[in-house]
C-alpha cells in the first residue's frame, strides 16, 4: 500500500478534563474517499480540525505527506495546506458576502487569477452545484440544503487535493442528501481529491467510499473497506448503526445491504432443503450521463422511484432487494427459478415504463432544462442460485449476463 | 498545655490565613487575568499592524474609513455642535460673574480641541462603530466564518482586523477636526447669537489663544483613543468564543458590552496619562 497522505499517530486531545480524542491513529490513503463515522459528540469534526491546523494536539502528530504539522513552520504549513478544503458542518458562509462572492473568496485570496478566470470558474462550479439563479443572493435568503450546496461549491472552487467534509448532508430530505453525496463522488472522480467525510448517511455514503473508519469513545475502532464493515461486530453497530439502517429501511422500502445479507442467509442459506432461487441485478445504464443531464437531485429522484418500484414489486411475489451500490439494486426471489424469474423481470419492465414514463417526463419537463434528450434504460441480469452458494458470485453471473430491458427517451426544455 | 497553646495559636493563623487567601485569591486572579488579557490585546494589536501593507488592503481599508469614519459624521456632529451650544452657555453665565466675557472663545476653544473634543469623539465612535465591530467579528467568530478563513488560509487577523485599526486610526483624528469645528462653531450660536456676546472677540480670542500645540496635543490623544478603541472592539469580538461565562449570542452580546465599556474606561484613563505628559 502507499504511504498515507495523511496519518494521524497516537493523537490524544482534551477538552478541559474530557479526553475526545483518545491516543488516536489513522491513515487516510490518496484518491481514496474515507467516510469517519460515529455517535454525534464522539470527537469526529475535532479529528477533522487537526487536519487543517485549526485544533492542536495535545499529545502525537497530525502528519500531512508524512511531515507533522506541528514541526513546521507557518510558510511550510501554508504550502503544504495549499491543497486543503474544508466544508464546515454549519456551512461557515460569509453572511455579508453573496453567494458568488462566497465561492469566489478563495479563489481571490488566495491565487493569482484574473477577474475573467476567477468568474468563469466560480460561475462553473455555481451552475454544477444548481445554484445559478441564486448566485447574487445572500445566504440568509437561501434554503438549508442551498446553503449546504454553496459550501460544498465553494470548497471545490480551488480545484482543493484535499476536501474534507464535516457533516455534508446534514439537514437534507433523502433525494437532496444523496444528490450531494453524489455530487462528491462525481467531483471526486473528475477532479481526483482525496475526500474524507463525516457522515450519519448510511448506507448511502458507504456507495461512493473506498475506506470507513469508525471512532467510538474516543478510540478508532474500525478501519477497512465498507465490505468489510459489513462483517464488523461490535457495541457499536447495535448502539449506532442498527438505528440508522432500520430508518433507512423506512424511507426506501429497501433493505440495508446487512440485512439483506442477514435475511438471505436465515432464508436461504441456512435452508436443509437445498432449492433453487433466483437473484436479479438491476442497474440503471450510464448513470453519469443521466446526472448530466438532469441535475443530480433529479439523478436521485430517479433513483429512488426505480429502487421503490423495484422493492414494491418483488415484494408482492416473496422477493426481496437492496441497493447495492450507486446505481445497482438486486433482488433475491427465493420462490422462482431462472424462467419464472425471467417472466417477473419481463413483468417488472411493463409495469415500471406504464407508472413512471408520464411522471419521469413530467420531472425532467417541469425542472429541469437540457440541451438533448436524456435516455433512461435499465439494465438487469439474472441468474441462478442454490442454498450452499456464495451470494456474491451469484451477483457477479447476474451482473455479468446483463441485458437492457427498458429505455425510452425524456425530452427537456430547450436552454 | 505547651502543645495545647501552640496548636491554638495555629489554629489562629490557619483561620487568618484562610480568610486572606479568601479574599485575596480571586483579586489576584482577577489581576492576573487582566494583565494576561493586555498583554494578549498589544499582541494582537501588533500582529495585526503587521499585515497593514499587505496585499489588498487599501479597498479595505478605505471600506473600513467609509463605515467607522463616514457614517459616524453626522452623529460626531450632532453631538459636537449640542456640546459648543453648552458650554458658551455654561462659560457665559461663568465668566460673566468674573466679568471675563471676553475670553469665552479662548474657553470654548481650548476645552473642546484639548480635551472634549477627542474624548467625546472617540465615546461616540465607540457607540457607533466600535460596539458593531465586536458584534461583526463576534458573529463571525461563531459562526465558524473566521474557522473558514483560515482553512481558506487567508490571515483573519490580516482580513478582519487590520483594515478596522488602520481604519480607526485615520477615521479619529478627522472626525476629532470636524468635532472641535463644529463644537465651537455651537459656542459661536449660544454665547454670541443667543445671550449676546460679542462676535469679533470670540473668534479672535479662539484665533489668538489656540496654539499649534494644542491641535497636536488633541490629535495625539485621538490617535491614542483609535488605537485603544478599535483594538479593544476587535479583540473582544475576535476572542469571544474564549468567553468562560457564556456561549453563542449571549457571548457575542457580553462580548459587545465589554467592549463599549472597557474602551470608555480606557479612553478616560489614557486621556489623564496623555494630557499628563503633553502638560
Amino acid at each position: 500500500m502507499d504511504a498515507p497522505l495523511i496519518e494521524f499517530k497516537n493523537v490524544t486531545k482534551r477538552f478541559d478534563t474530557r479526553t475526545v480524542l483518545d491516543d488516536i491513529s489513522l491513515k487516510i490513503y490518496r484518491g481514496d474517499v474515507t467516510t469517519i463515522i460515529g455517535k454525534s459528540g464522539v470527537g469526529k469534526s475535532v479529528l477533522l480540525k487537526h487536519i487543517v491546523g485549526l485544533i492542536d494536539a495535545d499529545q502525537g502528530e497530525v502528519l500531512l505527506h508524512g511531515r507533522p504539522l506541528s514541526r513546521l513552520d507557518r510558510k511550510e504549513k501554508d504550502e503544504l495546506m495549499g491543497g486543503i478544503s474544508y466544508m464546515f458542518q454549519n456551512n461557515a458562509l460569509f453572511d455579508a458576502l453573496t453567494v458568488y462572492d462566497n465561492v469566489a473568496m478563495p479563489l481571490q485570496h488566495t491565487t493569482r487569477l484574473g477577474k475573467q478566470e476567477i468568474k468563469a470558474k466560480v460561475m462553473e462550479r455555481i451552475e454544477q452545484t444548481e445554484l445559478a439563479e441564486v448566485a447574487h443572493r445572500y445566504p440568509s435568503e437561501l434554503s438549508g440544503g442551498m446553503k449546504k450546496r454553496v459550501a460544498l461549491a465553494r470548497a471545490l472552487a480551488t480545484d482543493p487535493e484535499i476536501v474534507l467534509f464535516d457533516e455534508p448532508t446534514t439537514g437534507q430530505d433523502p433525494i437532496r442528501r444523496n444528490a450531494i453525496l453524489s455530487m462528491i463522488a462525481e467531483y471526486q472522480r473528475r477532479i481526483g481529491f482525496t475526500a474524507v467525510l463525516i457522515s450519519h448517511d448510511l448506507p448511502d455514503v458507504f456507495f461512493i467510499s473506498n475506506r470507513v473508519i469508525a471512532v467510538y469513545d474516543g478510540k478508532v475502532i474500525f478501519e477497512g473497506s465498507p465490505e468489510e464493515f459489513d462483517d464488523f461486530e461490535h457495541p457499536f453497530r447495535y448502539e449506532f448503526i442498527h438505528s440508522l439502517e432500520n430508518l433507512q429501511e423506512e424511507l426506501t422500502g429497501l433493505y440495508s445491504r446487512r440485512n439483506f445479507k442477514a435475511r438471505y442467509q436465515t432464508e436461504l442459506q441456512g435452508n436443509a432443503q437445498s432449492r433453487t432461487y433466483a437473484v436479479v441485478v438491476f442497474r440503471l445504464e450510464a448513470f453519469d450521463t443521466i446526472q448530466e443531464g438532469l441535475g443530480h437531485t433529479a439523478a436521485q429522484e430517479l433513483i429512488r422511484s426505480i429502487g421503490a418500484s423495484i422493492s414494491h414489486y418483488f415484494t408482492d411475489v416473496g422477493g426481496f432487494s437492496t441497493r447495492y451500490g450507486v446505481d445497482q439494486y438486486t433482488s433475491v426471489l427465493p420462490y422462482s427459478n431462472l424462467g419464472e424469474a425471467r417472466q417477473l423481470v419481463a413483468g417488472f419492465a411493463d409495469h415500471f415504463e406504464r407508472r413512471s414514463r408520464t411522471g419521469l417526463q413530467k420531472m425532467v419537463r417541469a425542472e429541469f432544462a437540457c440541451a438533448d434528450a436524456v435516455t433512461i434504460s435499465i439494465a438487469a441480469g439474472i441468474a441462478e442460485g442454490q442454498a450452499d452458494w456464495d451470494i456474491e458470485s451469484i451477483l457477479n453471473s447476474a451482473d455479468a449476463a446483463q441485458d437492457t430491458i427498458l429505455t425510452f427517451s425524456a425530452t427537456c426544455k430547450e436552454r | 498545655m505547651a502543645e495545647e497553646v501552640q496548636t491554638a495559636a495555629d489554629v489562629k493563623g490557619s483561620v487568618r490565613n484562610s480568610i486572606l487567601t479568601k479574599t485575596l485569591d480571586p483579586v489576584g486572579r482577577h489581576g492576573l487575568g487582566v494583565v494576561n488579557h493586555l498583554g494578549a490585546a498589544a499582541i494582537f494589536f501588533l500582529k495585526a499592524m503587521g499585515a497593514v501593507f499587505s496585499r489588498r488592503q487599501l479597498h479595505r481599508t478605505v471600506l473600513q474609513v467609509y463605515y467607522i469614519g463616514a457614517k459616524t459624521t453626522a452623529i460626531v456632529g450632532l453631538v459636537a455642535l449640542f456640546t459648543g451650544m453648552v458650554l458658551g452657555l455654561q462659560l457665559y453665565y461663568t465668566l460673566v460673574k468674573f466679568g471675563s466675557v471676553g475670553v469665552l472663545g479662548s474657553a470654548v476653544a481650548l476645552t473642546l480641541i484639548r480635551e472634549l473634543g477627542p474624548v467625546l469623539t472617540a465615546i461616540m465612535i465607540t457607540a457607533r462603530a466600535g460596539s458593531a465591530m465586536t458584534a461583526e467579528i463576534g458573529i463571525q467568530r461563531i459562526s465558524e466564518q473566521i474557522d473558514a478563513l483560515t482553512t481558506m488560509r487567508i490571515d483573519p487577523l490580516a482580513y478582519l482586523i487590520t483594515p478596522r485599526i488602520a481604519a480607526a486610526i485615520l477615521s479619529f483624528p478627522l472626525l476629532t477636526a470636524m468635532f472641535d469645528m463644529i463644537g465651537i462653531l455651537g459656542g459661536y450660536l449660544t454665547g454670541v447669537g443667543l445671550v449676546g456676546g460679542d462676535p469679533g472677540t470670540y473668534l479672535y480670542r479662539v484665533h489668538t489663544s489656540v496654539d499649534l500645540s494644542d491641535v497636536t496635543g488633541g490629535f495625539v490623544k485621538s490617535l491614542v483613543f483609535a488605537v485603544i478603541v478599535s483594538t479593544i472592539c476587535c479583540y473582544q469580538g475576535y476572542f469571544t468564543h474564549m468567553r468562560e461565562d457564556s456561549h453563542g449570542s449571549k457571548s457575542v452580546s457580553l462580548s459587545t458590552t465589554s467592549a463599549v465599556v472597557q474602551s470608555c474606561v480606557f479612553i478616560l484613563i489614557s486621556d489623564y496619562i496623555v494630557t499628563s505628559f503633553l502638560l
